[in-house]
């Protein structure tokens, strides 16, 4: 029989003050299997802690019961109370009577002490089957991944290799930089977005310890925190970058014209092209959807006027497999397609309706209009300027419901180059609400307001064309009256949404969504850069929508846990994990699907009956790395065969007796 | 093709020629009418603005009549008699506290079976090629601005059969009979028809914005599906031109009538002869263009 020791905790007045904690250990003392009990103000504090490790070798106790706050805050604490007590850490079980009994039901004392005993009795039941349980270690592979070689990306990656470890960098775009090289300036302080990326740009191409994959995406990752095994595609890129110089020959010679990504359609590129001048790598691929050579099977222009003959229209696709340790989530965002449901902004027919993305390469010195700021439909300056926020953002009608952050910035900084570089020229900005929560952010949008922006509290209703210009009806709300505004250019801010694909990302890496579709963080607070797979971290605008200064600080606190990850040789896992019965496991297999962190998978097993021959049969497998413990294979093994350590079926039959009974 | 036909109370005045048109259409599209007996009151406008039991029992009363009719669907002409018998069926089917109240007023069998759908929802249901064969004389290049108004449209969640910001059932219509519908704004914008009354100043600048629009945008004639719409866009171009100094003289007629002109239905026969503004001008000049 086990000898059980109980101790219950005031947490001061937290629990104390609504139930009677020594009346609680003395009706302890009568369950079975408890030989001692006893009451304490905070267990948690050094003289609690002490005063449980003394009883322990008073009593002879072999198990331990707290009856005091949630696991989730101090079960390891009084873990590590027991193995200074000289007892393994997991027989500790902790009945929460504070969050679970004396915080919810203060106003019913009386139920709330026989809800509490009965907490305490079911954790006595458990506790007095709990079995030693031992941590087993697994090696760490030294290297990381990258995935996204946007602006998150490319600080992660500077910062992991700066550490000493290797990197490896896929982006699927022919360069890297992703959107914050499009864009013009930043916010608050105006500087030029491509000459404080680009340098960052070149020194991961230069990085001895990270390697770069262009047009490239992950396949497949497999394998556990420490322990992956990660499949990239590279997709052909027609030009073999070992001999091609980036002379720029041949996109000069390309007869084909498509409109361009990068100038989100403002402008055009080549077939072969490099996206923008200090792309990196600075060498370019062939768009085989649109290069003529490819459609219509004649041209060969490119490769007749490369000077080093690199063109190689018969280049395949390279599959590339790699060991790493950690992986980092760097996919970035997306930009909500406005033109498929603001009807009443034109569904995107009016040409001089253009998004913030567009007018980022509109006033770029580097854009299609070389920082000209011109209407789209007719090439001429725009005297008057309406911006509209929230397009998409904050709309639970037709778009998300999440506040986007970076728009009143960009918005702001946009009306300011409005007013900077057209002389005389009216700028109204259509607002819900203006959030300029950031450091030197509120000021940086007085500044815009001051300069002479008119910002108008409400929303647009509709844009109608009145010849060749557009008229914005909206509401004031602050007057309460309607307002018509003749505008030459339209500006909306889009939401900021997942980048496209991000479902498909988050199924290949294992990790978890939220409802907007941005990738789940291990805990709001206090694991922001971690995801409930070990050994994933997350940064950037893939976890929610977030401005440059945020990204990067997310970026280097998402290197900083993998630099830490990295840096041990050896992991110590939980062992409360699941574990198969091989002699029950009937080989069904429905437990593989069920299992969100794919830990389970088959194996085959040669066993000898009484009486049989020698036979092969399949089971299940556990695999230690990857599994979290949730249970989910615990409940639907029809055998019996699967049982979590720390939670097996005996142990919870014995509470629910314990409840029940 | 049969409907129970809920013609409503314009269609049977001041709109005329929209019942008249949509007689002449249907029995050469072989789509049969029959009148539902003892209709009333839809309920639209003086009903439901003053009380809301009122203006969903007099709609679900015209439903249950044509349930008992036996037919599966109400076809109606009208925009507004089409957006309170819709509305007050949604109603009837989400809300069971109306419901009940509503059949205990209205004292008739309703299982909300019954199908509403509207004239235009219909005939641009209706097979592309199947119309185009009926065309006889074609519109020529008339260039018409198709008007579709608040009502029939929105809110999309009740209407559902058109995009609320950009119709084009209408404008596919009249591409059929050989016309050209315009790309233009003010499609769905509101007339102001309801405040014609109350506080004609609205109504007026309403009526100007939407007719400015329309021959901004090129139009000889601007049609459309609502009997409101029709006659306060029609008939109060005099005073819009008189309060505002303008010379505005746009043909405004049914879709309807549009189209039994290019299936070869007499001018007569469609109600042409009772619109304000003449009508026949600008199709005579549509058909002299192309000639």
């Amino acid at each position: 029989m086990a000898r059980t020791g109980v101790f219950v905790c005031w947490c001061g007045s937290n629990i104390g003050g609504v139930v009677d904690c020594a009346a609680i250990a003395a009706q302890a003392a009568t369950f079975p299997g408890v030989a001692y009990s006893v009451d304490y103000k905070y267990l948690c504090s050094e003289p609690g802690q002490n005063l449980i490790i003394q009883a322990v070798r008073e009593h002879r106790l072999d198990r331990v019961v707290v009856a005091a706050c949630s696991p989730r805050l101090h079960e390891e604490t009084f873990r590590k109370v027991l193995v200074r007590a000289g007892l393994n850490a997991y027989l500790v079980e902790m009945a929460n009577i504070r969050e679970h009994c004396t915080w919810v039901h203060g106003a019913e004392k009386e139920r709330a002490q026989q809800k509490a005993v009965d907490l305490v009795r079911r954790a006595v039941a458990k506790a007095n089957r709990l079995e030693p349980l031992f941590e087993s270690s697994i090696p760490v592979t030294k290297r990381c991944l990258i995935v996204g070689g946007g602006i998150a990306g490319i600080q992660a990656a500077l910062d992991v290799a700066d550490a000493g470890q290797e990197v490896l960098l896929v982006e699927r775009e022919p360069t890297i930089g992703g959107n914050m090289v499009k864009l013009d300036k930043t916010f608050p302080t105006l500087d030029c977005s491509a000459c404080i990326s680009t340098p960052k740009m070149v020194a991961v191409a230069n990085h001895p310890n990270i390697r770069l994959y262009t047009y490239a995406e992950v396949e497949k990752l497999t394998g556990y925190i420490g322990n992956f095994e990660v499949t990239i595609r590279q997709k052909a890129r027609y030009v073999d970058h070992d001999r091609c110089t980036g002379c720029g020959t041949c996109w000069e010679k390309c007869p084909c014209k498509v409109p361009a990504e990068f100038d989100v359609g403002l402008g055009h590129r080549k077939a072969i092209y490099i996206p923008f001048p200090q792309a990196v790598p600075n060498k370019p691929v062939i768009d085989r959807e649109h290069c003529r050579y490819f459609t219509s099977g004649k041209c060969r222009v490119c490769a007749k006027v490369c000077p080093t003959q690199a063109i190689d229209y018969g280049q395949e696709e390279k599959i590339f497999t790699e060991r790493v340790g950690a992986v980092v989530v760097a996919t970035g965002f997306g930009l909500f397609d406005w033109s498929r449901v603001y009807g009443e902004y034109g569904y995107g027919r009016y040409p001089d309706v253009i998004t913030g993305l567009q007018f980022e390469r509109l006033v770029n010195a580097a854009g299609p209009t070389g920082g000209k700021i011109l209407r789209p439909s007719d090439g001429n300056i725009p005297r008057t300027v309406v911006f509209i926020k929230c397009v998409g953002s904050r709309d639970e009608a037709k778009g998300r419901n999440y506040c986007s952050r970076i728009c009143c910035m960009y918005t702001a900084k946009h009306a300011l180059q409005v007013l900077e570089k057209v002389p005389g020229a009216r700028v109204y900005v259509f607002y819900m609400d203006v959030r300029a929560a950031g450091k030197g952010y509120e000021e940086f949008f007085q500044r815009a307001v001051r300069e002479g922006a008119v910002y108008i509290r409400g929303r647009v209703s509709k844009i109608f064309r009145d010849g060749r210009r557009l008229v914005v009806r909206g509401v004031d709300t602050l007057l309460g009256r309607p307002v018509e505004v003749d505008a030459d250019l339209v500006v909306l801010a889009t939401a900021v949404e997942p980048a496209a694909g991000a479902a498909e990302t988050a199924r290949l890496l294992g990790v978890n969504t939220d409802r907007d579709g941005f990738f789940q963080e291990a805990h709001p607070k206090l694991r922001p850069v971690e995801t409930h797979t070990g050994g994933v971290f997350l940064a950037g605008a893939c976890q929610a929508p977030k401005d440059i200064p945020d990204t990067v600080a997310q970026a280097s606190g998402a290197a900083a846990k993998v630099v830490g990850l990295l840096s041990r040789d050896q992991l110590s896992t939980s062992p409360m994990i699941a574990r198969v019965n091989e002699v029950l496991c009937t080989g069904c297999f429905l437990c593989v699907p069920v299992c969100p962190y794919r830990a389970l998978a088959p194996k085959k097993i040669s066993e000898r009956l009484p009486g049989h021959p020698l036979r092969e049969r399949e089971v299940v497998t556990v695999n230690a790395g990857l599994c979290q413990g949730c249970g989910a294979c615990n409940a639907i093994c029809r055998a019996g065969a699967i049982e979590v350590r720390g939670f097996t079926n005996e142990q919870l039959l014995a509470e629910v007796d314990a409840l029940c009974l | 093709m049969r409907f129970s036909y809920y013609a409503g109370c314009s269609l049977h005045a001041t709109a005329r020629e929209f019942d008249l048109s949509t007689r002449a259409l249907c029995s050469r599209l072989g789509i049969e009418l029959a009148e539902i007996p003892d209709w009333s009151c839809c309920g639209a406008t003086a009903a439901h603005s003053t009380s809301h039991l009122l203006g969903v029992a007099l709609a679900v009363r015209n439903l249950a009549l044509a349930e008992a009719q036996g037919r599966d669907d109400v076809l109606v002409p009208c925009a507004a008699c089409y957006h309170r018998l819709v509305t007050a069926k949604k109603e009837m089917a989400e809300n069971p506290r109306v419901r009940e109240q509503v059949l205990k007023v209205v004292g008739h069998k309703f299982t909300g079976q019954v199908r509403v759908r509207s004239l235009l929802e219909v005939l641009a249901a209706l097979d592309t090629e199947h119309l185009g064969s009926r065309v006889v004389r074609p519109l020529g290049d008339l260039r018409v601005a198709c008007y579709y108004g608040c009502l029939l449209v929105k809110p999309p969640a009740v209407t559902g059969f058109d995009d609320p910001e950009h119709p084009q059932s209408m404008d596919r219509l009249v591409r059929i009979t050989g016309a050209e519908p315009l790309d233009w704004d003010y499609k769905t914008e509101c007339c102001g028809a309801a405040l014609g009354v109350a506080n004609e100043q609205v109504a007026l600048k309403l009526v100007r914005d939407i007719l400015e629009a329309a021959l901004q945008a090129g139009a000889d004639c601007l049609v459309c599906a609502c009997p409101l719409c029709q006659s306060n866009l029609d008939a109060r171009q005099s005073h819009v031109n008189r309060a505002y100094g303008t010379s505005l003289k746009l043909p405004v007629m049914y879709f309807t009538q549009l189209l039994g002109l290019a299936f070869g239905i007499g001018e007569r026969e469609l109600g042409l002869d009772t619109l304000f503004v003449d009508p026949r001008p600008a199709l005579a000049y549509g058909s002299a263009k192309k000639a």
